[in-house]
């Protein structure tokens, strides 16, 4: 396909998702910003609470009341998705953009068949007859690996197996060859065989298609794996943005360098595992400052004023490679205001 | 699925599948209250079927030297006070009861499904607006709301059809409504939705089929209900007026000789008390061949 430099399939700027309780305005995603290109997979790693499957629910406008996107911008292919209206939209959903989900025991309607739902997608969107409509579901069920599937098609959902039931879900998102596949925690369900199985399936569909994957998930191991750009989030923002080499290789951010660090090693023999001290803020108390700073080791005082996602300038060795974080750490402020670091202090997580 | 989850995709085999319908006719089969229940029903409906060639005398012809018989080789179940046969009028009397009980249900399903679908389905204001018009529907005894609706009406048996429907709406709207809340945001419909279905898709054809194992056992124990208010009416002398051979209407005329004819009663109301049970039977069968946690 191209070349990955083009412009972005999907560019979401300054996302705002909040959610309207009783206890007032909880701030689900605060100002995220990403782009996904063609033929590439940007991973969203984070853990649970921190806003990466509101980010997901949020591009394909799957929020549910009391929820709802308050500000920013989300563009496919230029168009400007959050000025459509509710049918256009709905036209979008499963044919430009599509999803799949975390629970593949519970993602698929128990009362039908796998074929009539896969059938359903094309249907929809591609206004086919019965027959066409079947071929093509026949073709789909063949090229996410499923055995047999003219028989296949006629099982219901409890007759298939976990790994079974997400191909299904993949041939139903890929029926109409979207630009967009949004995979929210594909693989967490599954046991690693199957995971890794998936994995490989999606990369497979991707090299062949072109298409833009975003692929939400707290495992690091997957976005490793499968992933071209990572953003790490971390209470509703982006924390660190990089190619996946340069995050793995030199993670930047303190949550960044703690969430690598926490990973069990079988090379080193520890006593007690690394953890990062703390819990993630309460959305409905979250500090003015920067969101990381109660459980970094490296806080100070210019930590209360809220750092923004910018490329790092100081304190990186020497390196400048592309990437972005939002800490002091790599400001030339940081320094100014009396707090000078040496480099190997700031780079012990890498 | 923990066994199966672990085979690769190839080597996975699959038992041949059986189909809902089956599945759920053998349970019922297995659950002998639901077997009576549908046994009774069958009888009942070949004999509304076969009624004309069932009745021995035409059910509404009078022979006044002939009243009060008791049940006989020519009379069956005897004669009333205006020597009518009781055996070919309570044959004659089983298709307006089975009409009545079917007919007000459908329709009071039908819109108490719909609405039933929209509240729990898009919930806020739309919710709260039909739930409580429900409730103060609900508030009402069954019969005295289809007293009021009749005596508005005028009594006749479409009249009763209509006041038993409308009393029939709030309890469908909500046990759909609360069905609809539990599913509603399984991921499954979250799924649907993100493949881009219309909400009119989603109601109908994705959320109705999952909830319909409680409406199918609330409509075959309303049925029973609505039969027996219907009965009622009667009774009152709203429903259907005499001389139609309503089961209810029977009772009520029959009432006045009870002490020294027991049989003008006896016999209309045992063949109430059948069908009531049949349908009371049937539910409870339904509901526990329907339950999933019964399944094996």
């Amino acid at each position: 396909m191209t070349t990955k430099d083009h412009t972005p399939v999907l560019k979401v700027e300054n996302l705002q998702t909040s959610f309207f309780t009783y206890d007032g305005e909880v701030k689900a995603v605060d100002g995220v910003d990403f782009e996904v290109r063609e033929n590439e997979t940007l991973g969203i790693v984070g853990e649970s609470g921190s806003g990466k499957s509101i980010t997901s629910l949020s591009v394909m406008q799957l929020i549910q009341s009391p929820g709802e996107i308050i500000g920013g911008k989300i563009e496919l292919n230029g168009d400007d998705l959050l000025q459509k209206s509710k049918a256009q939209f709905a036209k979008y959903r499963g044919n430009r953009l599509s999803m799949i989900f975390q629970e593949p025991m519970t993602s698929l309607n128990p009362v039908f068949t796998v074929g009539h739902q896969v059938a359903e997608t094309v249907k929809i969107h591609k206004k086919m007859g019965k027959r066409e409509a079947h071929q093509e579901v026949i073709r789909m069920l063949k090229l996410v690996g499923i055995p047999a599937p003219e028989s296949r098609a006629k099982s219901y959902p409890h007759e298939l197996s976990g790994g079974m039931r997400q191909r299904v879900m993949i041939a139903m998102a890929l029926a109409c060859e979207p630009e967009l596949l949004i995979a929210d925690e594909p693989t967490t369900a599954l046991d690693v065989t199957i995971q890794a199985q998936i994995l490989e399936l999606i990369k497979r569909l991707q090299e062949s298609t072109g298409m833009a994957v975003m692929i939400i998930t707290h495992d690091l191991g997957v976005i490793a794996e499968t992933a071209d750009q990572v953003a790490v989030m971390y209470a509703g923002e982006v924390v660190e943005q990089a190619d996946v080499k340069t995050l793995f290789n030199r993670p930047l951010h303190p949550y960044t360098q703690g969430l690598m660090n926490s990973i069990p090693r079988h090379d080193v023999d520890v006593d007690e595992l690394e953890v990062i001290r703390g819990t993630v803020p309460s959305p409905a108390e979250m500090p003015s400052g920067c969101r990381f700073a109660q459980r970094c080791p490296y806080a100070s005082e210019i930590c209360n004023t809220h750092p923004s996602l910018a490329a790092p300038s100081n304190n990186i060795d020497g390196h400048t490679d592309a990437g972005a974080v939002r800490c002091w750490i790599y400001t030339d402020e940081w320094d100014a205001e009396g707090n000078p670091m040496k480099n190997e202090e700031v780079q012990q997580g890498s | 699925m923990g066994s199966t989850v672990n085979q690769s995709p190839e080597r996975e085999e699959f038992a041949k599948p059986e189909s809902r319908f089956k599945s759920l006719l053998k349970r019922m089969i297995r659950n002998k209250s639901s077997l009576i229940g549908a046994c009774i029903l069958i009888f009942f409906l070949l004999i509304a079927a076969f009624a004309p060639f069932l009745m021995t005398h035409d059910p509404n012809s009078t022979d006044v030297l002939n009243d009060f018989q008791g049940p006989s080789s020519e009379n069956w179940f005897g004669t009333d006070h205006n020597g009518r046969d009781i055996f070919s009028r309570i044959i004659y009397g089983t298709h307006l009861t089975l009409y009545v009980g079917t007919v007000s249900v459908a329709v009071g399903a039908v819109f108490g499904i719909v609405l039933g679908l929209l509240a729990g389905y898009y919930g806020r204001i739309l919710d709260s607006i039909i739930m409580r018009v429900a409730d103060v529907l609900l508030a009402f005894p069954g019969i005295l709301l289809a007293l009021a609706i009749v005596s508005a009406l005028g009594p006749s048996l479409n009249n009763v059809i209509i006041a038993l429907a409308i009393y029939n709406i709030p309890v469908f709207a909500r046990i759909t409504r609360g069905s609809v809340l539990e599913v509603k945001d399984v991921e499954y419909i979250q799924a649907v939705r993100a493949l881009g279905a219309k909400d009119a898709k989603i109601l109908f054809q994705h959320l109705l089929p999952n909830v319909s194992s409680p409406i199918i056992v609330q409509a075959s124990l309303q049925v029973a209900t609505s039969i027996l208010s219907a009965a009622g009416l009667s009774f009152l002398g709203l429903g259907v007026q005499p001389p139609t051979p309503e089961w209810g209407a029977m009772l009520n005329s029959g009432r006045s000789y009870m002490w020294d004819n027991p049989h003008l009663t006896l016999f209309p109301g045992i063949a109430l008390v059948l069908v009531v049970l049949g349908f009371n039977m049937l539910g409870d069968g339904l509901r526990d061949a329907l339950d999933p946690r019964s399944k094996k």
